[in-house]
């Protein structure tokens, strides 16, 4: 190897680099733009995943939903006749078949979700209510902040209790402690005993708190006080007339004891929800099922990503070798003169590698400062979430600078393998 | 008869030239001693030049031999041949051939940069050599900034930095004016008395009455190689 000492080397390419400084910047730009691109577009996509994952995460994965569905129906609005009554969706049936045939199960949440009008005070306004059984917050990633959720003595003697969502805290009692303070749920007086939060809003995360922004607006109360107060028919009045539909449960919310356990266990639950249905009046949503879609989603986002970094640090790579073959043949004397004073062809090679490296390593360090900036202000402007990763920065910097070197050998070949009598007559 | 520094035997080289084949050197037999002051003569295109590559190890013969010092060169590596460049010869050009970007005492280095000389070492020597070429107030200066007779000087300093066994210039005066260039020979004389052995190229025969021995190139042989009686000091 070079007789050399490194540190030697690398004053004399900082030297040679120095006499053309607009150029050297130049180069340093596409290696700046390409690792900068690099950063900013992997904590995006790295943003974006962590976001559908604490989405799907939120609906826990060894869950299954089951939401009834209103489906077209056949059954004819008779004229004349102003009143109509639509049967549809889960029944207690279908609750305790699942109980009986699903493997697996852990717990069964029935709920029924309606929206009506809610008030405290002159504050009035129209909000989901969730008549639920206290096992619900065990299956979903909700989090109590403060006071407690509903319990089972609620539920035993239907107690006229509910818990209510951080949004609805904020927007129904605001300036009023809603702890104990009495609310009206379609007329019916209920008293305020906890405030209910999700998990991603407690990590302060503004994006989750749109997504789940029902959710955190809503009223849970116990399923049995509603039964007692409201039945199971629900009166919608409008111009025409009445539609009262009959809907047992709304949604069912099966939990499984383990997450390998829920595909089977998903299938069970189709079974039987096809014998007792003829029609399709409900859906299923698995959200492991939507965690396999997300991964297959983000699989293609990297690679579209990836490939888009590549093409912007091979587009900085070639601009290295575009310039570093200028400089090679611009001082095509100065490597026959060095050649006839003693230096040997890897002494040529490393020189002008030396100079691409230090090109590329400057460039490089600029560009992971860009890319770390960006993202923040991506973020502070556009509030798309972005995650800054450690792989990230090392991806694009040793892919950058691996990129330079490889674009590097040629020129630095190039420079070696010159006759140097030819070089010192070249003028 | 004192050590040979330079000995061809029966030196051959030929090169292709596009479709032509071109013989520059066809069968030259040289021999120059330690301490001999050489002149080497001819037209261009008589093989002087292609002379001077091969006797500075910077081109290789196609056929006989070539001792430097008494060492066998012909067969040679590529890096063997560039460690013999950067430890036993000196070379100085017509048009300088220095590092534009490198400062005076930066120049005079560069064969010590490539031999490994510690930095220290090697800075004590340039600033010796540039000394005594009368360069104590140019150190820093970058060859843009010097008179054509001041870099002429700052490259004999470069090919001194070594200690050469062989010294080669090739038209060293070309491009000065006659008062410069007889300043630079007269450099060159006086390397010479020190005991260096000398050999250059040029069409000048004022020039060539300084030297020991003048050597006349002519169609790629040598047609004189006569003892300069005028010059011998």
């Amino acid at each position: 190897m070079s007789s050399m000492r490194p540190e030697r080397m690398v004053r004399l390419a900082v030297k040679n680099l120095g006499q053309y400084k607009l150029r050297a910047g130049l180069t340093m730009l596409g290696i700046i733009f390409g690792v900068c691109s690099v950063v900013a577009m992997l904590s995006v996509g790295e943003g974006a995943n962590q976001e559908i994952q604490e989405k799907i995460q939120q609906m826990g994965s060894r869950n299954i939903l089951i939401k009834s569905v209103k489906v077209p129906n056949e059954e004819s609005s008779q004229s004349g006749r102003r009143i109509t009554i639509a049967t549809y969706g889960l029944t207690y049936d279908d609750a305790s078949d699942l109980s009986r045939f699903v493997p697996h199960l852990e717990a069964s949440i029935p709920i029924k979700r309606l929206r009506y009008d809610v008030q405290f005070k002159a504050r009035r306004l129209q909000t989901d209510v969730v008549a639920t059984i206290p096992a619900f917050i065990r299956v979903q990633n909700y989090r109590m902040v403060r006071g407690r959720f509903l319990t089972a003595a609620d539920e035993e003697f239907g107690a006229p209790v509910c818990v209510i969502g951080t949004r609805l805290a904020r927007m129904l009692f605001a300036g009023y402690d809603p702890l104990g303070r009495t609310m009206t749920i379609a007329g019916d007086a209920y008293t305020v005993v906890g405030i209910v939060g999700d998990i991603a809003q407690s990590e302060l995360s503004a994006q989750s708190e749109l997504w789940l922004e029902g959710e955190n607006q809503s009223v849970y109360v116990p399923l049995t006080t509603y039964m007692q107060k409201r039945g199971d028919l629900f009166a919608q009045m409008s111009e025409g007339g009445s539609t009262f539909e009959k809907i047992e449960l709304y949604e069912l919310i099966l939990s499984i004891n383990k997450q390998e356990n829920v595909v089977r266990a998903v299938d069970a639950v189709r079974r039987v929800l096809k014998r007792n249905h003829a029609k399709e009046d409900y859906s299923i949503v698995v959200p492991l099922e939507l965690i396999r879609q997300a991964r297959e989603t983000r699989r293609l986002f990297n690679i579209v990503l990836g490939s888009i970094a590549a093409i912007s640090l091979i587009v900085g790579g070639i601009g290295i070798m575009n310039i570093m073959l200028a400089t090679v043949s611009e001082r095509t004397r100065e490597i026959g003169i060095r050649r006839a004073l003693g230096a040997r062809r890897i002494d040529i090679v490393l020189q002008f590698l030396m100079e691409t490296l230090i090109l590329s390593i400057s460039g490089g360090v600029i560009g992971l400062v860009f890319g770390a900036v960006i993202p923040l202000v991506i973020t502070a402007v556009t509030s798309v979430k972005t995650v800054l990763t450690f792989p990230a920065f090392a991806v694009a910097f040793s892919v950058s600078v691996a990129v330079s070197v490889v674009f590097g050998i040629y020129p630095a070949r190039r420079a070696a393998l010159m006759d140097p009598i030819e070089a010192l007559r070249h003028e | 008869m004192s050590e040979a520094i330079v000995e061809l035997k029966s030196a051959v080289k030929e090169y292709v030239n596009g479709a032509l084949r071109v013989t520059a050197m066809r069968g030259i037999d040289l021999r120059i001693n330690r301490g001999e002051y050489a002149v080497i003569m001819g037209a261009s295109g008589s093989g002087k030049s292609t002379c001077l590559n091969v006797l500075g190890c910077l081109d290789r013969l196609t056929g006989g031999e070539y001792l430097l010092g008494g060492e066998d060169v012909s067969g040679l590596t590529d890096d063997e041949l560039s460690e013999i460049r950067s430890k036993r010869l000196g070379f100085i050009f017509q048009s300088y051939n220095l590092i534009p970007q490198l400062n005076v005492l930066e120049n005079i280095e560069v064969p010590l940069f490539y031999q490994g000389v510690p930095e220290a070492a090697a800075r004590r020597q340039a600033e010796k050599l540039a000394k005594r070429m009368g360069l104590e107030s140019r150190l820093t200066h970058k060859p843009m900034e010097l008179s054509g007779g001041q870099q002429q000087r700052v490259a004999i300093a470069r090919s001194l930095v070594c200690d050469p066994i062989l010294m080669l210039a090739d038209e060293p005066t070309g491009n000065l004016d006659s008062k410069t260039g007889e300043e630079i020979l007269e450099l060159i004389d006086e390397l010479h008395a020190e005991g260096k052995t000398i050999v250059m190229v040029t069409h000048d025969d004022e020039i060539a009455h300084r030297a020991q021995r003048v050597v006349r190139f002519l169609d790629g042989r040598i047609i004189a190689n006569d003892l300069n009686g005028a010059a011998a000091k």
